[in-house]
C-alpha cells in the first residue's frame, strides 16, 4: 500500500511525478486514439505547476499534504485552467470562469490537476459510451467499458497515470467504474462535499466522490475537499475527521450487515462468493457479520429514474445557446433553442430531459414526482432504521456484474439495472465506498460498504481492514 | 343595459423589490441604473456547477413586510424552481416560493366606508423570489440585448385576495400598500424603477351575483392611475363582451398607456407549465418562532395606527392627519417638530403650508430637507413670542433652507425681529401720530376704522419690526385715554 507523499522524503520531485504521469498517460495511450480516458490536458501549464510547487518544497516550506501529487478532474468539476465540458457538446470549449471548490482545496493542499476526465455526457451513464468525445476503455481490457459515469477518473488511476481521481455521484458513478476498474470509489454523504463548481445533474443526489488507487489515497483526499463551503447552503458544518486513523481503529467489534436483497439468486455465485470471502476475512478481524433486509430496494431504480431526470430537466435548461457554450442559429428564438439543445444533448441526455419534463408536468406531477420522494424517504428510514438498531456498515457487492462489452447495452433500461445496487446511498444520502474483493474472469469485482450519515468514519474502518486483509487477492 | 349593472371584480399581484445591498442567492450588486451587466457574477449568470446562497436581509425584510400586512408567517417554508425559457432568465428557472410561502392571510386596510367601518383587502400569500434580467428590444437593430443586471434581485410577491370592487379601491390598496412597505423600509417603492410592478386579475359580474366571473390577467402597467386606467379599459371591454352575449376568454392582456386600450398578449404566454417542484439546491427556510416574534416587534408604528394616533394626540383635522401621515419621514419630522415646538397645531400648519410646498417646489423628499425640525420649532416659538411676524418668519424660513443656519442667527443678523419694548413702540408711535395730525385727530375723536391706518404706518416706520400686536394695543390704550 502507498500512502500519500511525504514532500521530504526520498520519492520523486513533483517535477519528476507530473511528468511521469505525462509519460504514463502516452505508454497507455490514454487520450482519445486510445483509451480516451483523458479529454484535456495542458502539459506545460502543469509542468509549471510542478516547478512551483517544488520551489516551495525545496525551500522549506510547508507544501501541503497532497504536494505535488498530480490528479485528474472529471470533465464536470469546473477548472479555470482546463475545458469543463461534461463530456457534452453543447459545453464544447467551454472553460469555467470559477472554479470548483474542490479544485482549489485540492491546489491549496498541494495536489496537481493534470487533465480532465472523460464521462457519460453530464455524468448521465454508467459506461463512459455516452461522451460526446467518443467511449472511454477499460484499461484492464479494452474491449469492455471502465464503467460509468466517472470511467475516466478510475480508469486513469487503474491505468496508473494518477494516484488519485475526482468524479462524481448521482447513482453510483464514482463507486460503479471504481468496481470495474478494480480501484477504490468513495460516495461521500450528501452535504459532506461542497458541490460549487460541479455541474448539476441531479442536485439532490449529486456529491463530488474520489477514486483513489487506495483506501488510504481516498481518505485521504476526501479529508482535504470535505467540509463546509460558504457558496453551497447544502454542505454541512459538521467537523471533517482524520479519515486516515480508521486504519489504526480496526473492525473489531463493528456489526456489519448482509442485506438479501443485494444477493438475489440471480446474482453470479462467484460474485456472492467473492463477496462472503470478504465478509469471512472481516469475521475474522472481530466483526460480526449480521443477516438484515431492506425490503424498499427494488423500487430503488424506478424512483432514481424519476428524481433524477426531473431535476436534470431543470438543471440543464440553463444550456440555452444564449450566454455560452453551442449556439445554433435559426430563424426566431424559439428555432434557435431548438437547434442548439437538438444539436448540443446526445441522445441520452435528451431522453432524460424529456422524461424529466413530462414528469414534473401539470396532471403527472403527483403521480410520479411526489410519490417518488414518499419512496425516497421510506428507503431513506430503512437505511436509518437499520444504522439505529446497530449495524454500523452494510456489505454488498456494488455491481450485479463485472464490467461489459463495450455495446453490450442497448437498451437504456439495462444499463440503468448496472447501477442497481449503488443508487440507494444516493437515494439515502448516505455515504459508501467500493473497494476491490477479487476477480471474476480476470475482471474487477467491487465490495461496497455503507454507513449511516456522516460516519464516513465507520465506512473507512471498513474499507482499510478489508484491503489490509484480502491484500493482493483483492487483485487476484 | 348599461355598465352600472355590472360590478368589478379585482384581485392584485404586486412584486415589490427589496431595499437589500446584495442580491437574493449571490453577492452582486442591487444598485439600479449602473451600465448593462455590470453587477453579474457566475451565480446570477447561471454559470454551470453555481449554486444559490440565499441573503439573510432579504428574509429579514420579507418577514417584516408579512408581519406589516398582519399576515401568519410559515416556520418552515420551501423555495421551489418555476421552470420556463426566456433570454433573460439565465438558469431557465426562477427561484420562487409555491405551495408553501413564507407567509399567508393577512390583511390591509384601504379607507374607510362612510360609516367609518373599514374597507379591508384580504392578502392571501406574500413569497420571496428573484427578479429575472431584463431584455431589451430597442437599443441595437434587429437583435435583442440582454442585461442581467436585475437578475437575482430579490422580490416578494403579494397576492391578494379578489377583494377590491372598483378601480379606485384598486388604487388605493397600492397605496396603501406602498405606504406600508415605505413606512417598515423593506423597499424604496419606485414604479419608474422597477421596484413595485402590478399585474391584476380582473374579471366582471352582474351586481348581486357571488360567484366570480372569468378573469383576465391585466400586465404592463407602470404606474397606479395606469392601473386604474386599465381596469377600466378592461372592465369595459368584459362587460361589452358579456352585453353582447358574449363569454370573456380566460387571458393574458397586456395594457397599452399609450393609446388607453388593453390588447390580449400572445395567447401562448398564458398556457405555461412551469413544473415546479421543491429546489434542492436551498434547505426549507426554517425560522424560530422567537426570531418571527421578534421581527413582529421591531416593526415601526404602522400607518393606520400612526393616523389614529396623530388625529388623537395632537388634535388634528382629517386632512392633516392625511397629509402628515403620508410618509415615514414627513410624519417623523411633523411630530419632532410638534414636540420641540409645544403647539402641534401650529407645527401642522407650517408644514402642510410652508414646508410641503418647499419640499415639493424643490421636487427632493422631507428626508433631505435641509431644515431641521429643531429649528423649525425655534422659529415657530419665534413666532409664538412675538418676535417675528409672520410675513419676517416665512423669509427667515427661505433663508434657513437655503443656508441651514439657525432662525434667531438670521433674523437678528437680517435685522428682523420684532420690537417688542413700549419705549421704542412708544416713539414710532409717537412720530407717527405728529406727521399725521389729521388722521391722529379723528381717530383720537372716535373714528375707530382709521386705527388700521395708524398700525400701518407705525409698522413701515419701524420696517416691520414692531410687534403689531403691541402696537394695537397702544394706539387703542391712546384713543380711550
Amino acid at each position: 500500500m502507498i500512502g500519500p507523499r511525504d514532500p521530504r522524503d526520498a520519492s520523486p520531485s513533483a517535477i519528476d511525478a507530473v511528468a511521469d504521469a505525462f509519460e504514463r498517460m502516452e505508454a497507455v495511450s490514454a487520450g482519445s486514439d486510445g483509451l480516451n480516458l483523458i479529454l484535456w490536458t495542458d502539459r506545460p501549464r502543469a509542468a509549471e505547476a510542478a516547478r512551483l510547487c517544488q520551489r516551495n518544497v525545496d525551500a522549506g516550506r510547508e507544501g501541503g499534504i497532497l504536494a505535488g501529487i498530480p490528479y485528474v478532474a472529471k470533465d464536470n468539476i469546473a477548472t479555470t485552467e482546463l475545458p469543463t465540458t461534461c463530456g457534452s457538446r453543447v459545453l464544447e470549449h467551454y472553460v469555467s470562469a470559477f472554479e470548483a471548490t474542490a479544485i482549489t482545496r485540492l491546489r491549496n493542499a498541494g495536489a496537481i490537476l493534470i487533465g480532465k476526465s472523460n464521462c457519460d455526457e453530464f455524468a448521465m451513464g454508467s459506461s463512459t459510451e455516452y461522451s460526446a468525445f467518443g467511449p472511454a476503455r477499460n484499461p484492464l481490457d479494452p474491449s469492455r467499458v471502465p464503467g460509468g459515469s466517472s470511467g475516466g477518473s478510475a480508469g486513469a488511476v487503474a491505468a496508473d497515470i494518477v494516484r488519485f481521481a475526482l468524479g462524481s455521484e448521482t447513482g453510483g458513478s464514482v463507486r460503479q467504474p471504481a468496481a470495474f476498474c478494480g480501484v477504490v470509489g468513495v460516495k461521500p454523504t450528501y452535504g459532506r462535499v461542497s458541490r460549487s463548481g460541479l455541474v448539476a445533474f441531479a442536485s439532490s443526489l449529486d456529491q463530488i466522490g474520489v477514486v483513489g488507487k487506495t483506501v488510504h489515497d481516498a481518505a485521504t483526499v476526501l479529508e482535504v475537499i470535505a467540509g463546509h463551503d460558504p457558496l453551497d447552503a447544502t454542505s454541512t458544518d459538521d467537523p471533517v475527521p482524520r479519515y486516515r486513523d480508521a486504519d489504526e481503529r480496526g473492525v473489531k467489534g463493528m456489526v456489519i450487515g448482509r442485506p438479501k436483497e443485494y444477493f438475489p439468486s440471480t446474482l453470479d455465485p462467484q460474485l456472492t462468493a467473492l463477496c462472503d470471502r470478504a465478509l469471512d476475512r472481516m469475521r475474522a478481524l472481530g466483526a460480526t457479520v449480521r443477516d438484515i433486509s431492506l425490503p424498499s430496494t427494488d423500487l430503488a431504480i424506478p424512483v432514481y429514474y424519476i428524481i433524477a431526470p426531473a431535476e436534470a430537466s431543470s438543471n440543464l435548461a440553463r444550456f440555452d445557446g444564449v450566454r455560452y457554450g453551442l449556439r445554433v442559429r435559426g430563424s426566431g428564438l424559439r428555432d434557435m433553442y431548438d437547434r442548439t439543445r437538438s444539436t448540443g444533448f446526445g441522445p441520452e441526455v435528451t431522453r432524460r430531459i424529456l422524461l424529466g419534463t413530462y414528469v414534473l408536468s401539470a396532471g403527472y406531477y403527483d403521480a410520479y414526482y411526489r410519490k417518488a420522494q414518499e419512496v425516497r424517504a421510506l428507503i431513506a428510514e430503512e437505511f436509518r432504521r437499520t444504522f439505529a438498531a446497530g449495524v454500523d456498515l452494510i456489505f454488498t457487492p456494488t455491481t450485479p456484474t463485472v464490467a461489459f462489452a463495450h455495446g453490450a447495452k442497448s437498451d437504456p433500461y439495462e444499463m440503468y439495472l448496472s447501477d442497481i445496487f449503488t443508487v440507494t446511498a444516493n437515494l439515502a444520502g448516505i455515504p459508501g465506498v467500493s473497494v476491490p474483493i477479487g476477480r471474476l474472469d480476470g475482471l474487477p469485482v467491487g465490495g461496497q460498504l455503507l454507513a449511516a450519515h456522516f460516519d464516513e468514519m465507520a465506512m473507512f474502518r471498513g474499507a482499510y481492514a478489508l484491503e489490509r486483509a484480502l491484500g493482493a487477492e483483492a487483485h487476484r | 343595459m348599461s355598465v352600472e349593472r355590472y360590478e368589478m371584480v379585482v384581485g392584485l399581484e404586486v412584486h415589490v423589490q427589496l431595499r437589500t445591498r446584495t442580491k437574493a442567492f449571490c453577492a452582486c450588486s442591487t444598485r439600479y441604473g449602473a451600465p448593462p451587466n455590470v453587477n453579474t457574477c457566475p451565480v446570477c449568470l447561471a454559470l454551470p456547477g453555481t449554486l444559490p446562497v440565499l441573503n439573510a436581509e432579504a428574509v429579514r425584510l420579507a418577514v417584516r413586510a408579512a408581519h406589516a400586512l398582519g399576515c401568519t408567517i410559515t416556520p418552515i417554508s420551501v423555495f421551489a424552481r418555476k421552470n420556463y425559457f426566456y433570454p433573460d432568465l439565465p438558469k431557465g428557472y426562477q427561484i420562487s416560493q409555491y405551495d408553501r410561502p413564507l407567509a399567508v392571510n393577512g390583511s390591509l386596510r384601504i379607507g374607510d366606508n362612510a360609516d367609518g367601518t373599514p374597507i379591508t383587502v384580504g392578502i392571501t400569500r406574500l413569497h420571496l423570489e428573484e427578479d429575472a434580467g431584463k431584455s431589451i428590444h430597442d437599443r441595437y437593430r434587429s437583435v435583442t440585448a440582454i442585461d442581467l443586471n436585475r437578475s437575482g434581485v430579490p422580490l416578494v410577491e403579494i397576492v391578494s385576495e379578489p377583494d377590491m370592487r372598483s378601480s379606485q379601491e384598486a388604487g388605493a390598496y397600492l397605496r396603501a400598500l406602498k405606504q406600508i412597505l415605505e413606512f417598515t423600509d423593506v423597499s424604496d417603492v419606485n414604479m419608474e424603477e422597477g421596484s413595485l410592478r402590478v399585474d391584476a386579475n380582473v374579471s366582471a359580474r352582474l351586481r348581486g351575483e357571488t360567484r366570480l366571473g372569468t378573469k383576465t390577467e391585466v400586465k404592463n402597467m407602470n404606474s397606479f392611475s395606469g392601473v386604474e386606467r386599465a381596469l377600466e379599459a378592461e372592465f369595459a371591454r368584459q362587460v361589452a363582451v358579456l352585453e353582447a352575449g358574449g363569454r370573456v376568454e380566460q387571458q393574458t392582456m397586456l395594457w397599452d398607456g399609450e393609446r388607453g386600450v388593453v390588447r390580449p398578449a400572445r395567447s401562448k404566454e398564458a398556457s405555461h407549465d412551469y413544473r415546479y417542484f421543491p429546489e434542492p439546491d436551498l434547505p426549507p427556510l426554517v425560522l424560530s418562532k422567537e426570531w418571527i416574534d421578534e421581527q413582529r416587534q421591531s416593526l415601526p408604528e404602522l400607518p393606520a395606527a400612526r393616523r389614529t394616533r396623530f388625529a388623537a394626540e395632537y388634535a388634528l383635522t382629517a386632512r392633516e392627519v392625511e397629509l402628515l401621515t403620508s410618509s415615514v419621514a414627513l410624519a417623523d419630522y411633523y411630530e419632532q417638530t410638534a414636540r420641540a415646538h409645544g403647539d402641534p397645531k401650529a407645527a401642522a400648519n407650517w408644514i402642510t403650508g410652508e414646508v410641503l410646498a418647499a419640499v415639493n417646489a424643490a421636487g427632493t423628499s422631507v428626508r433631505e430637507f435641509p431644515v431641521r425640525p429643531s429649528d423649525l420649532a425655534q422659529l415657530l416659538s419665534l413666532v409664538r413670542d412675538g418676535k417675528l411676524s409672520h410675513t419676517a418668519a416665512k423669509r427667515v424660513f427661505a433663508e434657513m433652507r437655503r443656508s441651514g443656519e439657525p432662525p434667531a442667527q438670521i433674523a437678528e443678523r437680517e435685522g428682523l425681529l420684532q420690537e417688542g419694548s413700549d419705549d421704542a413702540i412708544t416713539v414710532w408711535v409717537d412720530e407717527v401720530m405728529a406727521e399725521h395730525p389729521e388722521e391722529t385727530r379723528r381717530f383720537l375723536s372716535g373714528e375707530r376704522k382709521l386705527l388700521g391706518v395708524l398700525v400701518g404706518a407705525v409698522m413701515k416706520k419701524s420696517k416691520g419690526r414692531a410687534d403689531p400686536k403691541r402696537v394695537n394695543q397702544l394706539l387703542s390704550s391712546r384713543a380711550s385715554g
